[in-house]
């Protein structure tokens, strides 16, 4: 079956010749016409919209945007505060990056919609500190919202005030766990919160209510304000609705960011037809679909079960290849849609080495408030970098497998489920690998090969 | 603390982004500016900081210790950040990175032996699609192979004998 066309929503300017990221350049496309409306409805409207629209946020959990913004404690008299999660850092995932230094209004734009509707006193954009022109091209793109209007005092003439800052993070992956980017904000080491009670809907930011999203799922909000809960509900799949936007990466012929209908494309046509398939000479071993701690898929795997289409349940029977690209169905066969990050690893690389970078990635980026995921990480790391560069062990898929099992669920963020998940299923998926690595690395690495660690 | 005026000026506008009551939000964006200024954060900085946000010097230096971007020692003139994550390196990042330190003659984090360069390795920089990457100072690259390397240094090196 042929792919579907892509679907730009959000990445509808992205790359188009002439289109230049200042504020004229957006408003003659069209641009603050939605937030212009937004003014002059009630906000409890605003937030129906994106409740009926299904919005599931675009930062890796897949939590329903509408539900978020339902927590928010607005009894407290604290003033209410927004933050975009513009921290973009897990290993795979570069979308919000074109959004923001291409098209930086819509994100403005669906910024001071979602702040409307929410009734936020001052938002801040906290960007990767590895992202400079990001952070200046949004300075000056905020600046130009204030002159014209619509960002700062007084909102279209309105009684409605926001400001925005952008705050620079310095290079911890941790801080896009929401807590943790709050904690930084506040200007301190980024661990993340416990939860309960700091949940950020209700003691978020200065210990008032604080909600933190995505850059992609702001620009969704948007789009969702201007057509419709409803109608977005009609793009996409049931439960899976709107686009999602793919960042594929390694080892395909043409890797970059396509934007397509939520679950109306599979695994197999993305990789194949949209992104040409393997390196001459090459085929596909392995593909990481949603970001680096999302579990691996194998090809040549099958998962079978029972699945909800419409009101029935039906048998699947699917390989790698056909399994929907939504949230829904990848969580289905054990691994997620996470942030859309797409790794392809061919048949030149060896298991144990990829799962030697991750876990040095994982173990550099622990923010090391949990003995469990400080330790763990970075036994995991030890062990398979001792794997690659010294001395292999038959027994070490065991002893891997013994590190990685007492970390998630042990630790205060998601943080130890991410760095341990890799592990865990490297080694169900690849165990053969592990246990032949002494033998394997006496013989010569297949051409092509590069090193990983 | 040897500041430039215009960094002074900076400082003390970012500290209004946040409440009054909040100074201490604006210690990342301070430590930025200082480090942008004197190209890293001498000693003194956590008890400057600490003074200008009201706040105690090891409250600065945890912030410091903690964040992979601020470092206490000086670099070379230029910064060269190669990223390390597992799609770079699926398409050579790690050859890129032997390439640039073979250009400049030196080893990941120290400082090049003609005081031109510093060069790392850092994880993943949020550019896969254009893998392999590297951050020069402020500006990204993409698709840098061993060849592009060569290029990229023979220009800093370039500028270097121009001054």
């Amino acid at each position: 079956m042929a792919a579907p066309a892509q679907r730009r929503i959000i990445f509808q300017h992205i790359d188009e010749p002439g289109y230049s990221n200042d504020l004229a350049c957006y408003v003659r496309n069209g641009g603050y016409e939605v937030l212009k409306k937004s003014v002059t409805r009630p906000p409890a409207e605003l937030i129906d919209e994106v409740k009926k629209s299904g919005l599931r946020g675009r930062g890796g959990a897949g939590f329903p945007c509408g539900v978020k913004w339902g927590l928010v404690d607005r009894k407290s008299g604290k003033p209410i505060y927004l933050i975009v999660n513009a921290d973009e850092s897990e290993p795979g995932t570069f979308k919000d990056r074109y959004i923001m230094h291409q098209d930086p209004h819509q994100l403005i734009e669906g910024t001071m919609i979602s702040c409307f509707a929410n009734n936020v006193k001052q938002a801040y954009i906290y960007i990767r500190g590895e992202m400079p022109h990001g952070a200046r091209i949004l300075e000056k793109a905020i600046a130009e919202a204030r002159a014209a209007g619509f960002v700062g005092k007084n909102i279209l003439g309105t009684t409605y005030s926001c400001d925005i800052f952008v705050h620079r993070g310095a290079g911890a992956y941790i801080c896009g766990e929401e807590t943790g980017l709050i904690e930084s904000l506040e200007g301190k080491r980024a661990n993340p919160r416990i939860k309960p009670p700091y949940f950020p809907a209700v003691l978020g930011l200065y210990q008032c209510p604080t909600i933190v999203n995505n850059v992609e799922t702001l620009c969704h909000v948007k789009y969702i304000v201007e057509h419709g809960g409803d109608a977005y509900t009609k793009v996409g799949t049931p439960n899976n609705t709107g686009t999602r936007i793919f960042c594929v990466s390694g080892h395909v012929q043409r890797p970059g960011y396509y934007e397509f209908e939520a679950g109306k494309i599979t695994l197999g046509q993305l990789l194949y037809e949209v992104c040409g398939g393997p390196l001459p000479g090459r085929t596909f071993k392995a593909v990481i679909p949603g970001g680096s701690s999302a579990k691996i898929l194998r090809f040549g795997e099958r998962f079978k079960g029972k699945r909800k289409v419409g009101a029935e349940m039906v048998d699947y029977d699917w390989g790698v290849e056909d399994v929907p690209m939504d949230f829904d169905s990848l969580g289905m066969i054990g691994t997620m849609g996470g942030s859309g990050g797409v790794i392809v690893m061919d048949d030149t690389v060896n298991m144990v080495e990829a799962l030697a970078n991750i876990n040095a990635f994982y173990s550099h980026e622990s923010c090391g408030q949990c003995t469990p995921c400080r330790e763990g990480s970075l036994w995991m790391k030890k062990i398979t970098t001792r794997m690659v560069h010294g001395q292999a062990r038959n027994e070490d898929a065991a002893l891997l497998k013994s590190v990685a099992d007492q970390i998630p669920g042990r630790t205060i963020c998601a943080f130890g489920e991410a760095c341990s998940w890799p592990t865990q299923s490297f080694i169900a998926k690849f165990g053969d690998e592990f246990k032949q690595y002494p033998e394997t690395k006496k013989t010569a690495k297949p051409a092509g090969a590069h090193e990983l660690v | 603390m040897n500041l430039q005026p215009a960094t002074l000026q900076s400082i003390d506008e970012v500290i209004t982004h946040y409440p009054a009551d909040q100074k201490r939000s604006a210690t990342l964006p301070l430590l930025h500016l200082i480090q942008e200024d004197i190209g890293y954060l001498p000693p003194e900085t956590c008890e400057w900081v600490a003074t200008k946000l009201g706040l105690q010097p090891i409250n600065v230096l945890e912030v410091i210790t903690f964040y992979p971007m601020f470092r206490q020692k000086p670099i070379g003139r230029r910064h060269i950040k190669v990223c390390r994550t597992l799609s770079c390196a699926l398409v050579g990042g790690y050859k890129t990175c032997e390439q640039f330190e073979k250009e400049f003659n030196t080893h990941r984090g120290d400082i090049s032996p003609d005081g031109e360069v510093t060069i790392d390795f850092v994880e993943c920089l949020a550019s896969c699609g254009t893998a392999p990457v590297v951050l020069i100072d402020d500006d990204l690259h993409e698709k840098v192979d061993c060849a592009k390397a060569k290029q990229l240094s023979d220009q800093i090196k370039a500028e270097a004998k121009k001054r």
